[in-house]
């Protein structure tokens, strides 16, 4: 297990749990007792702890290294699945997977930020940030949901798009701004999740839907608290108080009016209890797509777009003399 | 909500503007440091008389130099709010107020209609002085607003983007104009109102990534900064150093990205033609209803 520095009380906890456990399996002392104190002293910690998480420790824990990742999501919510590579244009993205898949009978497109969950496959992955043809292969998907009216599901997970040379040379700010557009029409049900980290562009570039959603500890943000902190604080040691300025969290951006719903996870996080993560995960996404699959394409999308049009808070300021 | 209507002579507004051009009578050429007069300076569309650097100007500037002498500014009194509460080192009430006190404006953006050779157009422009040209909620909305007058007027649009990209301080709402601008965007382009994106130095991030980039024509004027991160990141991501030229407006069209690039001096000239073929009715209406 790992355990996070605010999870550190935890730590101590399981240990002494584990050593009590060892002398119970040398058979001599009868330690049920002790175990069962020892777990429920564990649960109440947790309780403790994840009832006042600051918006940096929840961005710490959208970032957990066992936390559930795209595929592990999509093995669970569909009995079928085949991924489908390749933008047709450059390559295959390894930061963004998609294909078809079922939801309970129901034919979607899954797509969604992939990271590696071992040392080499976060570097394959290239740590889920995805270059232009990551948003041209879920453009293409997208566009063959359309074809074949099945709804589309992105899950969002992604510290950035790529901030590559190569990623300039093929049009890293045009892949995103082009799938923005095209999501904006997309005449089939479009249904978003943020399932870890929701950063800025490279997250957006695969959020514009009819209902998005966020997990309970994710975060969704213009910029990652650390690059906030560095560019105005003028030092990385701000990311504290930069996570606590931009109010990024899942209760922020629902009080806002940007997303549609907060999904609870376990207590403890997504990564403790993954597989009932994913079934609340596919609870909301086929919720989700019910409500918008009724009105007509021309319905759902000026619904869509008005929706975002209506993001934005500013003032009307009396005339000044000039 | 109705817009704020004000008719506005091109000419006195350059002057009441004239914070963000540079000040006095002489202007040092920045890239070639040979001086000039700022009368030169104007009289050659701002550009270096001696290297023909393109220095960065304001929104009504680029009114002034477009259109013909009058123009309307529209949605000119909205104003950011800090909604969120930001502090860093500083309040962006004060960030706000400062830049405001500094540059005479409202926010990064100005709206205005008026004619290019007689022909309607409307322009909306980015300042870049105004924190950076950063966008938040202001500049979304005056771009949504601008389109739905253009659909509304059958108008074509302009964008003069300038800008760092989105605002932090206005955090994720700055990241949802992203969405709300393109969405917005889709609907002009169902309407078959003519579309077109200027980029000027700089152009990056966010405004790269959402309406710079999608145009029905995309241009740009010569060696102005382009790209989605800046270039500082990319340095310090590939820890290489970063060949000449790169995310240059020449880069851009010789990576396909851009239909061409402008010298200030014909932006009105391309404008007008632009605007001449684009308010021809198609050859065979079938192809209109496709
Ligand atoms: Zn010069």
């Amino acid at each position: 297990m790992v355990f996070l520095e605010f999870e550190k009380p935890l730590e101590s906890l399981y240990e002494q749990l584990e050593k009590i456990q060892q002398v119970g399996s040398e058979g001599d002392i009868d330690v049920t007792e002790m175990a069962r104190e020892l777990e429920n002293r564990i649960k109440n910690k947790r309780k403790e702890i994840y009832s006042n998480l600051t918006g940096w420790q929840k961005v710490q824990l959208s970032r957990h290294p066992e936390r559930p990742y795209t595929l592990y999501y999509i093995q669970q919510m569909c009995r079928k699945f085949i991924e489908l590579h390749g933008d047709r244009y450059y390559a295959d993205d390894k930061a963004i997977v998609g294909g078809l898949g079922s939801l309970d009978g129901q034919t979607v497109v899954i797509i969604g930020h992939q990271k590696g969950v071992n040392t080499k496959m976060r570097q394959y992955r290239n740590f889920g940030m995805a270059n232009p043809e990551g948003y041209r292969k879920a453009l293409r998907l997208m566009k063959l949901a359309e074809r074949f009216g099945y709804p589309v599901v992105t899950l969002i997970d992604t510290p950035g798009a790529f901030p590559g040379l190569e990623a300039e040379e093929r049009g890293q700010a045009e892949a995103i701004a082009r799938n923005l557009f095209e999501m904006a029409q997309l005449k089939v049900p479009v249904v978003c999740a943020v399932i870890g980290e929701g950063a800025s562009g490279g997250a957006i570039g695969i959020g514009l839907g009819d209902r998005v959603y966020m997990l309970e500890n994710t975060w969704y943000s213009v910029i990652s608290p650390e690059s906030c902190s560095s560019i105005l604080w003028r030092s990385w040691d701000y990311k504290e108080q930069a996570a606590e300025a931009l109010k990024l969290t899942a209760d922020h951006m629902y009080e806002f009016g940007i997303i549609d719903g907060i999904i609870k996870e376990p207590l403890g996080g997504a990564h403790t209890a993954p597989e009932e993560m994913a079934k609340l995960l596919k609870r909301q996404i086929k919720k989700a797509i019910a409500e918008v699959q009724d009105m007509t394409p021309e319905e759902r999308i000026e619904a869509r777009i008005e929706k975002y049009a209506k993001i934005g808070v500013y003032e009307e300021e009396a005339r000044t003399n000039s | 909500m109705g817009w704020f209507k004000r008719l506005k002579d091109g000419i006195q507004t350059a002057t009441r503007n004239k914070k963000d051009t540079p000040e006095g009578l002489w202007y040092k050429c920045k890239r070639c440091k040979e001086t000039s007069t700022v009368k030169e300076l104007k009289d050659n569309y701002f550009k270096c008389p001696q290297c023909n650097f393109h220095v960065r100007i304001t929104s009504y500037d680029y009114f002034g130099l477009i259109f013909d002498g009058q123009y309307e500014e529209l949605f000119e009194n909205m104003v950011s709010k800090d909604f969120l509460e930001f502090k860093d080192l500083k309040p962006y009430t004060e960030r706000l107020k400062s830049a405001k006190d500094k540059t005479g404006l409202k926010d990064a953006i100005a709206v205005a209609q008026g004619k290019v050779n007689r022909r309607p157009l409307v322009i909306a422009a980015m300042d870049f002085k105004f924190i950076g040209g950063s966008m938040g909620s202001v500049v979304g909305e005056k771009i949504a607003k601008a389109i739905d007058h253009c659909i509304e007027q059958r108008v074509p649009f302009l964008m003069i983007s300038k800008s760092g990209g989105a605002r932090m301080m206005e955090s994720a709402f700055s990241l949802m104009q992203m969405a709300k601008t393109s969405a917005k965007l889709s609907q002009m382009a169902s309407a078959k109102i003519p579309y077109f994106s200027l980029m000027t130095d700089p152009t990056t991030g966010g405004v790269t990534a959402s309406f710079a980039m999608l145009g029905d024509i995309n241009f740009a004027e010569p060696e102005a900064l382009i790209g989605f991160a800046g270039p500082r990141v990319i340095k310090e991501t590939i820890k290489k150093e970063l060949p000449d030229g790169f995310q240059t407006s020449e880069f851009l069209l010789e990576h396909g990205f851009l239909d061409f690039i402008v010298d200030r001096k014909d932006l009105k000239e391309t404008l007008s033609d632009l605007l001449y073929f684009f308010e021809k009715p198609p050859a065979n209406p079938a192809v209109e209803n496709a």
